[in-house]
């Protein structure tokens, strides 16, 4: 084998295990990345406000819980105002799953699309859905 | 210098074959574990530490032992011991890569382990642990690489290599007392609770760790053209028979405190592993063994007709090792947890997957040694030649 | 995170420590318009500069009365039920006294000792020997004396199970969501691969309600601060006489048994 096919050979291959992941995404079905936010604590509110504003939640959720985590268990401090000084427990299951009780349709949705793999619920138990 | 590792006849690439084969069982047994659960051993709520802790502790041993030809050749001037000084260091280099894969696999959240440097904790002994094993691997590696490059282009070494050696000394004890330490502070456990144990520790890595390298040294005068010297190994024999019999008598003040004070936290252990506790023996067999080994150990290093008989002299090198590894590498830690705090009696056993992870472990060691070794062998006889 | 933002979490931090003053308060800051943020808490918690707990062993008469006591904690914590005696989880558990209190038994001791049930948990020692051997941190005490666990954080390495000298640590050798048949779903369940033990239940501190094992003791276990003089704990301590589990090492344990007598 000469140089020269070697080389093309060894392209090929990089070009096809290179856009592989391009081709597999675009033949594969779209994730659906549409969060549900209508549960039914939340259709029930007035005025419909996460603890923060919710591009803040976007952002940062994941911030927030591992703060919220770290103060909870390590320094007792278990309740956070917002700027309204409206006062919450800071809590994933009490809290943030109370009022977002639709864990597939909330946190898997986003999470599959981002690709992200969190372990919070390898402990913390997620509401009940009632699945169709 | 690495390519030499990559170069050999058949019979050493059959070996390397072979040692990949294990570590592909072991990996793949290890996979399971991750999956499982630590269940899949043989530990238990009461004894929560089994083969891989007493594994690593047993290896930091022969780790550990590499100064006792680095500071009588280094320190002393012993100058019988330049042939092999670099065996000692390698061996130390694989012996403490099995340290920390053990005391990874039995980490229960591994992707976690660097919550030791991230949340470090100076009051913990596992963390002067990582410290001392993590620091004496640096500098072997440093020292061994650079010597040996040195000596290849027939130069002397760099200026900095010396006070590096001269600091491994002082930290190859101090690994194996800091390993010592993670069980003789602990006030729940009789058995570990003793001043004597890094001493005792100590005694039994230098007669263990050198008679492997005897060992060693025996099979590389076999199958290579490097001879280690019949002087060198008798000064490695010399340092196995004083350092073993000094960890039988060591054993004897541990017994004789246990067994004449009549406390019965102190005594129960070591009941339990030569005679039986509650009905519960499982060590009993090997605890003799080991006893039976080190005796016979004993008795042939200080014949001198079967001292210097090679035959006799390889079954006695390794009567010690076994001997040791039974006594340190299982009945020390396993002990420690009979009884359990409440006095009552659960056994252990290590299970066929955990001994496969153990075996991957023992092979990723002896795979590393292999290369080291082919590295320093083709050095020396190239100089030689 | 902009750094107004980040101010405004460091002010929320001290609003946050304010909460803890009391639920009155709470109710000043809370406009009650939203769901989330009514009655998290019912009433104002439980502290506490040193807790502890008191056994009275002659309020245990029957095993019912301790058992409940067992099935309180195991249901507020999600304490798995392990087919495997090797791998049990355990917070609180029953022990013959001979057992519990290994270094002083002798054969010749009352009957009555002998047929007695001792219910054992984690000390919560003030000296804790778990809290000095772990690398990270995740076994601490907090500033109410309560030896607490950080699951977080905690790398499974067991070095706090050896350094117990009461066996009050558990491993979680399997996971052990499929053997929690009865959910509490308000507490989180463990993953594989951590340590766990008795918290004094903190949270439920928090909310002003006594660990489980006391609500349902009937009188029988006795929680307070040992800080206080005119506590409830130590009003007991001083009057009847108490023992502790292996008081030679050094630990200081902070449960105490009431045996007998008065």
């Amino acid at each position: 084998m000469s140089d020269k096919s070697k080389v093309i050979y060894l392209l090929v291959i990089f070009c096809a295990v290179a856009a592989f992941p391009f081709l597999y995404n675009s033949l594969s079905t779209p994730v659906n990345a549409k969060i549900e936010l209508n549960t039914p604590v939340i259709d029930a509110m007035k005025v419909k406000q996460c603890i923060v504003p919710k591009e803040e939640m976007r952002r940062d959720h994941m911030k927030i819980l591992n703060r919220w985590r770290d103060e909870v268990v390590r320094d007792s401090h278990r309740e956070f105002g917002n700027i309204d000084g409206v006062m919450y427990e800071k809590s994933l299951q009490r809290t943030c799953m109370h009022c977002h009780s639709n864990k597939s349709e909330f946190c898997d949705r986003c999470h599959a699309y981002a690709s992200v793999d969190v372990y919070c619920w390898d402990c913390h138990l997620a509401p009940k859905e009632n699945k169709p | 210098m690495i390519e030499k590792a990559l170069s050999g006849n058949k019979f050493y690439w059959a070996w390397v074959c072979f040692l990949l084969a294990v570590i592909a069982v072991g990996v793949a047994s290890y996979i399971r574990q991750f999956h499982y659960g630590l269940g899949i051993t043989g530990m238990s709520r009461d004894v929560s530490w089994g083969f891989y802790i007493a594994q690593f502790t047993f290896f930091v041993g022969v780790a550990a032992s590499a100064v006792m030809v680095v500071m009588p050749y280094y320190l002393h001037n012993f100058k019988r011991f330049g042939r092999i000084t670099i065996l000692g260091e390698f061996l130390a280099i694989p012996a403490v890569v099995m340290c920390m894969l053990f005391i990874f696999v039995d980490m229960g959240q591994p992707t976690r382990i660097l919550n030791v440097i991230l949340y470090y904790t100076p009051n913990s002994i596992m963390f002067w642990d990582m410290v001392a094993l993590s620091g004496y691997l640096t500098i072997n590696v440093l020292v061994g690489w650079t010597t040996l490059s040195s000596q290849q282009k027939s130069v002397p070494p760099p200026k900095w290599v010396k006070p590096l050696i001269y600091l491994s000394i002082p930290w190859a004890f101090s690994i194996h007392t800091v390993t010592a330490f993670l069980y003789a502070g602990l006030p729940a456990r009789h058995f570990w609770l003793s001043a004597i144990m890094a001493a005792r520790f100590l005694a039994s890595a230098f007669a263990g760790g050198p008679a492997l390298l005897v060992i060693l040294c025996l099979i590389i005068k076999r199958i290579t053209k490097f001879d280690p010297g019949e002087k060198a190994i008798k000064g490695l024999v010399t340092i196995v028979t004083y350092a073993l019999i000094v960890n039988i008598f060591f054993i004897g003040l541990e017994l004789f405190t246990a067994l004449y004070s009549q406390v019965p936290g102190h005594m129960q252990t070591f009941q339990y592993l030569y005679f039986g506790l509650g009905g519960h023996g499982k060590l009993i067999p090997l605890m003799w063994f080991s006893t039976f080994l080190a005796i016979s150990a004993v008795v042939l290093l200080l014949v001198p007709a079967t001292r210097t008989n090679q035959i006799t002299l390889l079954f006695a090198c390794a009567s010690v090792h076994i001997s040791l590894w039974f006594d340190k590498g299982f009945g020390f830690v396993i002990g420690g947890f009979v009884p359990n705090p409440l006095e009552k009696v659960t056994e252990y056993w290590p299970t066929l997957n955990e001994l496969l992870v153990t075996t991957g472990i023992w092979s990723i060691g002896l795979l590393i040694l292999t290369a080291l070794y082919r590295i320093a062998i083709s050095v020396k006889v190239e100089l030689e030649a | 995170m902009s750094t107004g933002r980040r101010q405004f979490l460091k002010a929320a931090g001290v609003t946050g420590l304010l909460g803890l003053v009391g639920s009155p308060l709470l109710k000043i800051f809370a406009p009650g318009e939203l769901e989330a943020s009514s009655e998290f808490r019912e009433g104002a918690a439980l502290t506490a500069r040193r807790w502890s707990l008191v056994v009275d062993m002659k309020a245990f008469p029957t095993e019912e009365s301790y058992t409940k006591c067992i099935e309180a904690c195991n249901y507020t914590h999600n304490i798995p039920r392990m087919d495997n005696e090797k791998h049990e989880v355990k917070w609180i558990w029953p022990e013959t006294y001979e057992h519990a209190f290994p270094d002083n038994y002798d054969v010749y001791l009352s009957e009555n000792i002998e047929s007695m049930t001792f219910l054992v948990l984690c000390n919560h020692c003030d000296n804790p020997p778990c809290v000095r051997v772990c690398p990270t941190k995740a076994t601490f005490k907090r500033e109410d004396g309560i030896v607490a666990m950080d699951y977080h954080r905690c790398i499974g390495c067991r070095f706090c199970m050896a350094a117990c000298p009461y066996g009050a640590r558990s491993f979680n050798w399997r996971d052990p969501r499929p053997f929690t048949k009865n959910v509490n779903p308000l507490y989180p369940t463990r993953t594989k691969g951590v340590v766990e033990k008795c918290n004094f239940c903190a949270d439920r501190l928090y909310r002003g309600e006594q660990p489980a094992c006391v609500e349902a003791s009937g009188g029988a276990l006795i929680f307070g601060d040992l800080k206080d003089k005119d506590s409830n704990v130590r009003n007991i301590l001083r009057t009847k006489f108490a023992i502790t589990r292996k008081p030679d090492r050094g630990t200081l344990p902070r449960v105490y048994y009431i045996i007998g007598g008065s």
